[in-house]
């Protein structure tokens, strides 16, 4: 039991009544953080005099007698490739062991604006690239469900934290399924926006055309508020959208009678586990129950997605890793030869084995000769993807599937296969490549392991996504099951 | 010698800083001359998580140089990533243009020789500029980052350049066009202007072209013409000796006067161009184009051809004086208090000039005003000041940048047409030369001189020479 079980609302109440202050529950946090985090291995810093210092600012805000917003106090985490000024980011890498930014990234700057408190910076695949998180070059996170298992990729540190109730809420990001996945795994919620609703200045960019920060909690209320905090226009962002952010709490009605479902033959066929689509299929007859219609749709292109989004991602990366050179920032090698050897001994040293394979993934797929075949074939990919997706929606309102084919795989079962590794991201991938947005809820058990139900919406119709898994969750209880640690 | 005929091909890319008051995505200075490292940001540093936002003022002037050049411009304009280390690119990629440039398929005309000639331009576009490295040798080398992000367009000439001299007026004719757009400084030696050249040569006849070279480093227009000169002869001694031209890139070395290999063709960058993801593209709407268009001013092929029909300067003066907006700007601003244009412009093709060769100075660096000059020419008209007179004022004016009437107020300079006065004078310098009435009325025409220069030396040149001779004449024939 720790305080977070109260949830938000309570939490809110018990603060302005006085009955609790932030620095009880930001020492609440740590204090879990303390006890469980040498299991789980979700924090990669845990800034404690910051966070005291800040729930102290905040109890006397309190004292002050106006009404906070519902994420005032809430300890949070915030992945490792978030920059946070002043605060350690290292984006799981050792060529950013030693790295303080001097600036803030606008979402955590609109988390300070909502009050909450930072405790530290979560663990993740060395800059966003894997799905199990054995990729971070410190330490992997484990499974709070079963510590021999992975906890998935590349949030993995957000996704445990959440679960194993160290901090209230998380910031995670998502390229391919990297929040999706690992909220599967863990047995929490985790959303990914629409491309270009939530800033990505001073996200440490992976595939800039992908990346995505969206939250990862416990409940889709809380999804709703954080995002809330975080959605908006950045002039700092050409990427993102200038679009009026709605009021998502609003759209939690729990009404979802008429609703239109769309289920894609092609992310229930082979290759997903019987008992995930088990799972998926008794969720999908809950939302019919609760008034919604559903009929199986195709989208065709599917079996590209992977292989196009190993092209993109990997290409776009290998130009967004060039800065890190040994130059200005990071870790140089000592004593190089010359400019050329500062170069290569700072990289060699510096990255782990997944960000070389993709660098030079996408370094190839980018050179003369090679550029029309490998990304520009790629980027016509995508665009046959999302038109599978505008279709569907043509007629659906959302499309559900399961978030992953399996449920969390046992730590090194899989790190000699890095092709048997990407197909975890199998049923993510084409939603961000097509840029809409997708949420994971908890819809039952395989085994004690956690399984994902993925929603998936129309762009910029996170309501709707939000008020589909809000009344599944109203209506079962998996998101209450805790994992003992 | 040989006896093969050679022809050359050339053609230029240059780059041109465009004088935005902040950096293309950022909003740090671009001002010259600042402390290094000091006009910096997480985003033009390229800080892990920043993201570029474009300057709406560099995308203009761009268009607007694009427009000027005669240039189709694009509807829809995108940025590329070019990829490559070097410790000046701190993201080690360049955000520049390659698929979509903002502008295609322009001209200038240049005049060489008294002929006018066609250069076609290929493209323009919009890019960041790169940092500045010093290397110290005993501290390493040392990058300075606030040049780093600050916008360029490079433009790219069709190879119809056919002589290291048509280059060099092609250069010229360039910075003059973006003088007149006041898009940029334009200063080579502050590096506003810089200018790359490929150049090949092949005999007289031959339509295939030569094996290139890729000319670097020239940093000044005499750089230019004097780099392309000595890569001319280099090539030509090599085909006369049956030898190939390597494709290479070249440095142009000013002080030994020759041209050294860099790198070949085999240590080339393939620079791995795609969109940046980061940018969304430009939409250039038809709107946008024509407030562009109607904003650009008069350009100098424009200025001259009026200069010589409006006020019938000689075809070189009209070119001299165009070929440098601030001088066709000081030119029509003199003749606001003057009528006298052909004065006016040799005062500008003198002294000017003269007076800017000598002292290095440009003239914005010079105090003077089209007022001051425009008045000067009108004091001399008038007789108020001989034209002995006015050089000195002139160089006053250059120093002080006062205007001359107070010059000559202060300095008592006004001529002296006042004819007692002078007589005065006359009277007492044929009292006190004997001798040289005597040589005068002796036949020797060439005592006079010296008298008027004795009257003159006594009024301290302010008397008015015509009186002067007028008036020693009267009293010596009496």
């Amino acid at each position: 039991m720790t305080l977070f079980d109260l949830g938000l609302r309570e939490i809110h109440n018990r603060l302005h009544a006085g009955e609790l202050s932030v620095t009880e529950l930001v020492k609440d946090s740590l204090q879990k953080v303390e006890e469980r985090d040498g299991k789980v291995k979700a924090f990669l810093t845990v800034d404690e005099e910051g966070a005291l210092a800040s729930a102290a600012r905040l109890d006397g805000k309190l004292a002050a007698g106006e009404e906070r917003g519902l994420l005032f106090g809430l300890p949070a985490g915030i992945k490792d490739n978030i920059v946070t000024e002043g605060l350690r980011t290292t984006c799981a890498s050792q060529f950013l062991r030693n790295f303080d930014p001097v600036y803030d990234a606008t979402v955590v700057r609109k988390l300070r604006a909502a009050d909450s408190v930072t405790i530290g910076k979560l663990n993740m695949d060395e800059f966003a690239m894997g799905g199990s998180n054995e990729n971070s070059s410190f330490y992997p996170v484990r499974n709070p469900w079963n510590t021999d298992r992975v906890p998935g990729g590349s949030s993995g540190g957000s996704a445990a934290a959440v679960a194993a109730g160290e901090v209230y809420f998380t910031l995670g990001s998502d390229t391919g399924g990297s929040i999706r996945q690992p909220a599967s795994y863990c047995g929490v919620v985790g959303l990914k926006p629409t491309y270009g609703l939530v800033s990505r200045f001073g996200l440490v960019a992976f595939a800039s055309s992908l990346d995505q920060i969206g939250p990862v909690t416990r409940t889709v209320e809380d999804s709703a508020y954080v995002l809330q905090a975080i959605a908006g226009h950045d002039d700092r962002d050409s990427t993102s959208a200038n679009v009026d952010v709605p009021d998502y709490i609003s759209a939690l009605t729990g009404d979802i009678k008429g609703l239109r479902i769309a289920v894609p033959k092609e992310y229930m066929g082979e290759g997903v586990d019987p008992k995930v689509k088990e799972s998926v299929m008794a969720a999908i007859r809950q939302l019919e129950s609760l008034g919604a219609t559903w009929e199986e749709v195709s989208l065709p292109h599917t079996e590209y997605a992977l292989a196009a989004y190993y092209l993109l991602s990997s290409s776009e990366a290998s130009s967004n890793l060039a800065r890190f050179d040994g130059v200005r920032y990071g870790v140089r090698a000592e004593n190089p030869e010359n400019l050329l050897d500062l170069y290569l001994k700072s990289r060699s040293e510096g990255f782990g084995d997944e960000v070389k394979r993709r660098i030079m993934l996408g370094t190839y797929a980018l050179s003369s000769g090679y550029y029309d075949a490998y990304y520009l074939k790629a980027q016509k990919v995508r665009t046959l993807i999302k038109q599978d997706f505008d279709q569907v929606f043509e007629k659906f309102d959302v499309i559900v599937g399961p978030t992953a084919p399996t449920t969390a795989f046992a730590i090194g079962s899989q790190t000699d296969d890095p092709l048997t590794m990407y197909l975890n991201d199998i049923l993510t991938i084409p939603v961000s490549l097509a840029g809409v947005p997708a949420i994971s809820i908890p819809c039952g058990f395989e085994d004690d392991m956690p399984v994902g139900l993925q929603i998936i919406g129309k762009p910029f119709d996170e309501q709707t996504v939000l008020r589909v898994s809000h009344a599944f969750e109203q209506h079962t209880d998996h998101h209450k099951r805790r994992p003992q640690i | 010698m040989s006896t093969v005929q050679y022809e050359t091909v050339i053609g230029l890319e240059v780059h041109v800083e465009l004088h935005t008051k902040t950096k293309i995505f950022c909003g740090c200075s671009t001002e010259f001359g600042a402390p290094p490292n000091t006009h910096t940001c997480p985003v033009c540093l390229g800080h892990p998580g920043v993201l570029p936002v474009l300057n709406r003022q560099a995308v203009e002037y761009a268009i607007k140089a694009a427009t000027a050049l005669n240039c189709q411009i694009a509807d829809i304009s995108h940025f590329d990533r070019k990829n490559y280390f070097y410790p000046d690119s701190p993201k080690a990629y360049q955000i520049s243009q390659a698929a979509r440039p903002i502008g295609e398929h322009g001209w200038i005309d240049i005049e060489v020789g008294g002929r006018t000639k066609r250069i076609g331009i290929t493209r323009l576009h919009l890019e960041e500029d790169a940092g500045k490295l010093t290397h110290t040798g005993a501290f390493g080398s040392l990058v300075d980052f606030n040049r780093v992000g600050t916008p360029l367009v490079e433009i790219v000439s069709e190879p119809e350049i056919s002589s290291p001299e048509e280059a060099r007026a092609y250069l010229e004719k360039m910075r003059a066009i973006m003088q007149y757009c006041e898009v940029s400084d334009v200063k080579m030696e502050e590096g506003s202007l810089r200018c790359d050249a490929n150049i090949s040569i092949r005999p007289q006849g031959q339509q295939e072209l030569g094996t290139r070279a890729e000319l670097k480093n020239m940093n000044s227009f005499r750089g230019v013409q004097r780099g392309l000169e000595y890569e001319e002869i280099r090539q030509a001694e090599i085909l006369d000796e049956g030898g190939k031209v390597v494709q290479e890139t070249r440095r142009w070395d000013e002080a030994k006067g020759l041209t050294v290999s860099m790198r070949g063709k085999e240590e080339a960058h393939d620079y791995r161009y795609f969109p940046d993801p980061d940018l969304v593209a430009v939409e250039i709407g038809e709107d946008w184009k024509a407030a562009i268009l109607s904003s650009i001013p008069e350009l100098p092929d424009a200025r001259r051809a009026r200069y010589s029909a409006d006020y019938g300067l000689p075809a070189y003066d009209a070119q001299v004086i165009t070929s440098s907006k601030p001088l066709a700007d000081l030119f029509e601003e003199s003749l606001k208090f003057t009528d006298d244009a052909k004065s006016v412009s040799n005062w500008i093709m003198g002294d000017l000039l003269g007076h800017l060769n000598t002292s290095g100075l440009e003239l914005n660096a010079v105090p003077l005003t089209g007022q001051g000059l425009g008045e000067l020419v009108g004091l001399i008209g008038k007789g108020t000041v001989s034209n002995k007179i006015a050089k000195t004022v002139f160089k006053e004016m250059l120093q002080s940048g006062k205007l001359p009437q107070q010059i000559v107020e202060e300095q008592g300079l006004v001529q002296i047409s006042d004819e007692g006065a002078i007589k005065a004078i006359v009277l007492e310098v044929v009292a006190a030369n004997p001798q040289s009435v005597e040589d005068f009325k002796a036949g020797k025409d060439k005592a006079i001189g010296f008298l008027v220069g004795q009257v003159m030396k006594q009024s301290k040149g302010k008397a008015n020479p015509g009186l002067v001779n007028k008036l020693l004449m009267e009293l010596l024939k009496n």
